[in-house]
């Protein structure tokens, strides 16, 4: 496949200022939602399904299944919800930031294509408290909306801004914060489907999959569906970051290879150094080698690798990088983020956490290694939310792919890389009590 | 101009429970007290009709709500990986160095908190700098002294 982008949810960003209605009206915007509104709602939900879609929040499911689940207005007659996950806050990934900015009427309008597919009149757009820039985006998009009937329908739309937690991406956490509590996820079943929002039907979807949703109904399902590979059809929203010489958001089709991501669109890796690894969809995957990158980058490829696109946050490290101070900063990451509630992920990350600043001081033994995979182990599948297990899975996948790496630190009774590597003696927050307030005078 | 006690009853008026107000009321309270002190609990409570205690288990949860005064302006490193891979512990310390105190402290004349943060959703236009809630891109070491004097000066 070649290594180029291929536009779709970015499409006309190129050439017009589409953050105007008037710009993106002239390259037929709002289109597709009216051709929505000429179908019936489960037509809408056929297409989607034709389409293949699948959720680019993280999870990739299938966004038309997720739609089928919710009941129909007559099997349960309270108010139904469309929530939008505009949380976006895992490391290395950064493209809803970018969509919502460029194409927020694209955007807007996917929300207004979901709102008719699940017969809902409230739209709760959740976008994470520090993303100043789209929100104001977002807000001015939303009043010429509203001098527009025509457009917004009977739908409500409403902007609701986080204040700072990681875990509110996490569906039902995203819920819990919106109905104004602490964002710790809940217990599922119920699963959103059924009782959502305010134990009413809700769907939580992700930017992208909605801003994807026009050009989906414009073309129609079925053509969309020829886009990509197998099980994972159409385009990606790619954030490629860290040792690139040409880091941004790049828009492929699935199944380009994760080498034509860092070398031809990312540009390579500057100073002529070598790669060493690549996370490959946001911190919570697990890693791959350099030379593991001859991979397409799509849901069935990686998975052979073990691995997953996540929220599509490629992460490149060069050979300065030490594997203990990433692990290190990735575990301190967890740590801050754990929300408290179940104990295996609030433990086992500062455990994960001390025995790693133990092994780059070179006080650990060797037997701490294991320790580090049996903590990990202790924390896969024995929590409410997927927070802590990808902590878990990422961290111990640096164990096991440069296990050589780790026991040299035992062995030498220290790093061996020391302040030559990037991510050595980085401050986290959690290194500074977490989320105490600062220490000020009063 | 609307109160605050107005302004947070159009808020609710937007959801169909008027506790989903809860962040943007405290959001409110917060700018309009500088920081969410006992006073500005009650108000936020007494907007909201529910209790200080409730308002502060809530905000105690989230990052961008502060129980403890800080500075005029606040200065946030992303220092989470992408940013940390291009030199972002080296723009906290040039921070440092240009305010005179540690990451996490505030300045003597109260303007100025520095500390660093969780990845802010800017991975490729590292490092990212949040400057009271606005995102600088692209910061080197060498853009920190332009930056400190931007806000001493008070623009």
């Amino acid at each position: 496949m070649a290594s180029e982008q291929r536009l779709i949810v970015m499409a006309g960003t190129d050439e017009r200022d589409l953050t105007r209605l008037a710009e993106y009206e002239a390259i037929d915007g709002y289109s597709a939602l009216q051709k929505a509104r000429g179908m019936t709602p489960q037509a809408v939900i056929d297409d989607v399904i034709a389409s293949e879609l699948r959720g680019r929040g993280g999870a990739f499911f299938p966004t038309g299944r997720k739609w089928s689940f919710v009941p129909k207005p007559e099997q349960n007659p309270n108010p139904h919800y469309v929530v939008v996950n505009a949380d976006e806050s895992e490391p290395g990934s950064f493209k809803d930031n970018e969509i919502m900015s460029r194409v927020p009427h694209r955007f807007l309008e996917g929300c207004l294509i979901a709102a008719h597919a699940i017969e809902s009149k409230n739209v709760f757009v959740y976008i994470r408290g520090e993303y100043t820039g789209p929100y104001e985006i977002l807000l001015a998009a939303l009043k010429e909306l509203e001098g527009r009937p025509d457009l917004r329908g009977d739908v409500t739309i409403v902007l609701h801004r986080g204040a700072g937690a990681y875990i509110c991406g996490e569906e039902t956490a995203l819920l819990e914060s919106l109905e104004g509590k602490r964002g710790q996820p809940r217990t599922k079943p119920p699963f959103p489907a059924g009782q959502g929002l305010y134990a009413s039907p809700t769907v939580v979807n992700n930017v992208e999959t909605l801003a994807t949703l026009p050009p989906i109904i414009e073309m129609g399902g079925a053509e969309y569906a020829k886009l990509g590979v197998p099980d994972s059809r159409g385009t990606r929203v790619v954030s490629i970051s860290g040792h690139v010489e040409r880091p941004g958001n790049y828009e492929i089709e699935n199944g380009t290879s994760l080498r034509e991501l860092i070398y031809d669109l990312g540009g390579g890796i500057p100073g002529g150094r070598d790669l060493k690894a690549v996370i490959p969809g946001g911190s919570s995957t697990v890693i791959l080698k350099g030379d593991e990158i001859d991979v397409g980058y799509d849901f069935n490829s990686l998975l052979k690798l073990n691995t997953a696109m996540g929220s599509a946050g490629v992460v490149a490290l060069d050979d300065r990088c030490c594997m203990v101070q990433l692990g290190i900063r990735i575990s301190e990451f967890y740590e801050h983020e754990s929300c408290g509630k179940c104990t295996p992920c609030r433990e086992g990350t500062r455990w994960m956490t001390q025995i790693l600043r133990r092994l780059e001081s070179g006080e650990a033994l060797q037997s701490e290694l294991d320790l580090l995979l049996d903590v990990c182990d202790r924390i896969n599948g024995k929590c409410l939310c997927p927070l802590g297990e990808t902590a878990a899975v990422a961290v111990a996948s640096y164990v096991e792919k440069f296990r050589g790496e780790f026991s040299a630190h035992v062995e030498q009774g220290g790093c061996p890389f020391g302040d030559a590597s990037p991510l050595h003696d980085v401050l986290a927050p959690v290194a500074m009590g977490g989320h105490l307030p600062s220490a000020v005078p009063v | 101009m609307s109160t605050y006690y107005e302004e947070v009853q159009e808020i609710k008026a937007q959801y169909p429970d008027g506790r989903s107000a809860a962040l943007p009321a405290l959001r409110l309270a917060q700018e309009k007290h500088g920081y969410l002190s006992p006073e500005a609990l009650r108000e936020c409570a007494d907007a909201l009709g529910t209790t200080p205690a409730l308002c502060e288990a809530v905000a105690s949860f989230y990052d961008m709500l502060h129980l403890a005064p800080t500075g005029r302006h606040i200065v946030e490193v992303c220092t989470n990986v992408s940013c940390a891979l291009v030199g972002a512990q080296q723009v906290l310390e040039s921070f440092e160095q240009e305010l005179g105190i540690r990451a996490g402290e505030t300045t003597d004349d109260g303007e100025v908190t520095l500390r660093p943060i969780e990845c802010l959703g800017g991975c490729g236009w590292a490092t990212v700098v949040s400057i009271d809630h606005h995102y600088r891109t692209h910061v080197k070491p060498a853009d920190v002294p332009a930056i400190v004097q931007e806000l001493r000066s008070g623009e």
